[in-house]
């Protein structure tokens, strides 16, 4: 009997053992995780599908001289910058640095919807020059499908994000959020940005 | 996290700022100068990489939380690219080849 307490007092000590968190983040942080690795998956197979229709065609249009490298570059850059400064409006958030928090909050804001406004711009372009979602003057038809989908469901993540953040912001400003709350609207646009690091890559670079 | 004064404790954010701005623009030049293509698609994937761990490591903290939590995080993403690489590889080249 002694035995079996000793090995119930090691089980709970444990991490998974019970009565404690074992991740030792609370649930909507967890949760947030848990849901950008299945949107991870979201965003793998998009991109796998292009990988497969890419490589088993063996041929596809030259980005370069499609795409305007230097806007899709600017873009980038202005995703990058408004992660930095949702980094800040987090780490604002967690040490109290009030007045910090709504100005960077804001200053994310507008980089996501500067980022909107040059893949707009883009799409206008690449519709002009009479790329469809199934068909473009470039011969490949899986060229502008794969281009569409998975920019267009990128997009529609930086959307929601702007809404995101603007919903975390006023509610912010009303004190009716904790800092963990900002930190999880941080996880998502950050995660956006990470998502973009691999289209910009594969789509335009590679 | 209370080390320092405030301005040092968002000193780290731009630092990986700055890096994944340097990485970007070299993205960028590998493309510029015409690399030979083997070579082209093994630095931007590194590259890639490398831009994703910044973001997951600083700007998404992960580095700062307990093990578990990052184990529960990467170890999916692991055996994700592994089936990808391992079964649709093989299947869009035998595609290309019977084309």
């Amino acid at each position: 009997m002694a035995h079996d307490a000793i090995d119930q007092e090691q089980v709970l000590a444990s991490d998974w053992g019970g009565g404690r968190s074992p991740f030792d983040v609370g649930w909507p942080k967890l949760m947030m995780w848990l849901f950008l690795v299945s949107d991870t998956l979201t965003f793998a197979g998009l991109l796998a599908g292009y990988g497969v229709v890419r490589i088993s065609l063996g041929r596809w249009p030259v980005r370069a001289e499609i795409f305007n490298l230097y806007l899709v570059g600017a873009m980038t850059f202005i995703l990058i910058c408004s992660s930095a400064t949702m980094a800040v409006a987090v780490s604002a958030a967690k040490r109290g640095d009030d007045r910090r928090v709504i100005p960077y909050l804001l200053l994310t804001v507008l980089g996501g919807l500067l980022f909107l406004l040059g893949q707009a711009y883009e799409w206008t372009h690449f519709i002009g020059e009479g790329a469809r979602l199934f068909g473009n003057p470039w011969g490949i038809p899986q060229f502008s499908a794969t281009f569409f989908i998975t920019t267009g469901f990128h997009g529609g993540h930086v959307s929601v994000g702007v809404l995101y953040l603007l919903a975390t912001a006023l509610r912010w400003s009303r004190r009716s959020i904790q800092p963990e709350s900002v930190e999880i609207a941080g996880l998502y646009w950050h995660f956006v940005d990470l998502v973009w690091v691999f289209i910009f890559t594969l789509l335009y670079l590679i | 996290m209370a080390e320092g004064t405030h301005q040092d404790g968002y000193r780290i954010y731009g630092v990986v700022w700055f890096w994944l701005l340097v990485i970007t623009l070299l993205e960028l030049g590998a493309v510029l100068v015409h690399l030979p293509h083997t070579l082209l698609v093994i630095s931007l994937l590194t590259m890639a990489l490398m831009k994703a761990g910044l973001i997951i490591a600083y700007f998404m903290h992960l580095r700062y939380e307990k093990l578990s939590l990052a184990y529960a995080v990467v170890t999916p993403m692991f055996f994700l690219a592994i089936v990808l690489f391992a079964f649709l590889g093989p299947d869009a080249l035998s595609v290309l080849h019977r084309r």
